[in-house]
């Protein structure tokens, strides 16, 4: 009877003298460290010379669940496709990530942001909103 | 006026203001160091928003408390309502009165005991004042007019009394052994050897038995959320409810000062003074309490009572036979 109640005692003791078991986290102050699979809002990828990975297949679109992204396509001067328009309704989005892994190019990869709260009333975010997130990450 | 009792009123006051106020900051200290030490213990970081790491939340939660409305159930006996958080209070901060926290001192001549008053029957003061606690949570169970708060304070005088009977049992064996029931006395027998060497049953039937007397956890049954709300207090709201609060933590610091008087040599130790001597070990006892409360679960009401009556009293009645015995045969 005495041994398990010893042994509480030296557990919450172990607990008190070692600050860093603590599993609360600070969130508003210190940002959580998030999984590296974490599946915040996607994201549209740039190529090395800043223009768009994406290549307006449509896969994307078609595969989405809740039918948030919408693609309309065209070709450029070099006869290479880029999307002319991509939009994707945050508010619709599930974070699924479907549409990463129906990608061909690897031009959508969904990133860490999940601080979407906004006083607007549409979510719909157009394609330099998409690419503003890979193009600080390049630059 | 006589100047010589002018002197000693002055001194007495000035001693039961500092002693007062000492034990109110403790209090109010206690409150941080309780909830960030449990939370701790539990894994969390605990309140982390007032001040830094929390330092002012208790002042914050004593002006929230401060300015909320002060109900009166309408069908409440009222005089007795008022009066319970009273007498609930009082007693704890009155059993201070006898407990030695440090060595005399000479100031300007006069000759200052650290201890506000030496009576030669301290403990039975205590023991005394003490149990007069418990009127106060019986009357504010049964003055509320509520069924929850009628059973915490039938709980709790139940409790008490039967864990009143150990405390008082198991401080017999060092008041035996000192043969005297000052405090005084008590601390300065042991400035060679500390009580807890000689009595360890006893300190360990104090120390249950303490922890039951002040309703702490795992003992807290008087006011077991799961099944009474909140027990005795739970009509009270504002000051009332805050002097509840109070009292159950300046008792927690009294049996604190009792087990460090009578097992831990009470001031005494080498190198530092007294008076700090004694704070440092009495934190390690309020230390104990939080410590326990963050890492047991509470007992069930029958439990309690069966490991008070069938089993402490007859360890502590054991204890006060083998002191005796082995007083007998060494000669003492």
């Amino acid at each position: 009877m005495i041994i398990p109640l010893m042994k509480g005692l030296a557990l919450t003791f172990k607990r008190f003298i070692n600050p860093f078991t603590c599993v609360t986290e600070s969130y508003p102050d210190i940002r959580p460290r998030l999984a590296k699979r974490f599946r915040g809002l996607p994201e549209l990828q740039v190529e090395d010379d800043g223009r768009e990975k994406c290549v307006a297949c449509g896969l994307c679109a078609k595969v989405c669940p809740s039918q948030c992204i919408s693609i309309e396509g065209a070709e450029d001067e070099h006869f290479r496709r880029y999307p002319k328009m991509y939009e994707l309704d945050s508010f619709r989005c599930i974070f699924c990530g479907f549409c990463e892994e129906a990608c061909p190019e690897r031009a959508i990869l969904l990133g860490d942001s999940f601080e979407l709260a906004t006083d607007k009333n549409s979510g719909i975010l157009d394609k330099e909103k998409l690419l503003e997130s890979a193009r600080r990450k390049k630059s | 006026m006589d100047k010589e009792l002018f002197v000693f009123l002055i001194i007495a006051s000035v001693k039961i203001f500092i002693v007062f106020n000492v034990v109110q900051v403790m209090v109010i200290a206690m409150i941080w160091f309780e909830r960030k030490i449990m939370a701790h213990m539990q894994v969390r970081l605990g309140p982390m928003r007032v001040g830094f790491h929390g330092l002012l939340q208790p002042i914050a939660d004593g002006i929230k408390l401060l300015f909320k409305e002060d109900i009166i159930p309408a069908k409440a006996e009222k005089i007795l309502f008022v009066l319970a958080p009273v007498m609930t209070l009082v007693p704890a901060l009155c059993t201070f009165a006898v407990i030695p926290f440090g060595e005399a001192i000479n100031i300007f001549g006069y000759h200052i005991d650290m201890v506000i008053t030496d009576i030669n029957v301290g403990i039975l003061y205590i023991l005394a004042v003490s149990s007069m606690g418990i009127y106060g949570i019986v009357m504010a169970g049964w003055s509320s007019n509520n069924k929850y708060s009628l059973l915490g304070g039938i709980r709790s005088s139940a409790q008490m009394i039967s864990y009143e009977l150990t405390i008082g049992l198991s401080l017999i064996g060092v008041i035996m052994m000192t043969g005297s029931l000052s405090m005084v006395d008590i601390v300065n027998a042991q400035s060679k050897m500390w009580n807890l060497v000689l009595q360890p049953l006893g300190f360990i039937i104090y120390a249950i038995s303490a922890i039951a007397e002040v309703n702490r956890c795992p003992f807290d049954i008087p006011e077991a959320e799961t099944e009474l709300v909140a027990g005795y207090h739970t009509e009270y709201s504002s000051m009332k409810f805050s002097m509840f609060f109070m009292a159950e933590y300046a008792n927690m610091i009294t049996v604190s000062a009792i087990a460090v008087t009578f097992f831990f040599g009470g001031w005494h130790g080498p190198y530092l003074p007294g008076v700090v001597w004694f704070m440092l070990k009495l934190s390690f006892c309020l230390f104990g309490f939080i410590w326990l409360r963050s890492t047991f679960p509470r007992l069930r009401y029958d439990q309690l009572m069966h490991f008070g009556w069938k089993i402490l009293l007859p360890l502590s009645l054991f204890n006060i036979l083998i002191t005796g015995l082995i007083m007998v045969v060494r000669g003492l």
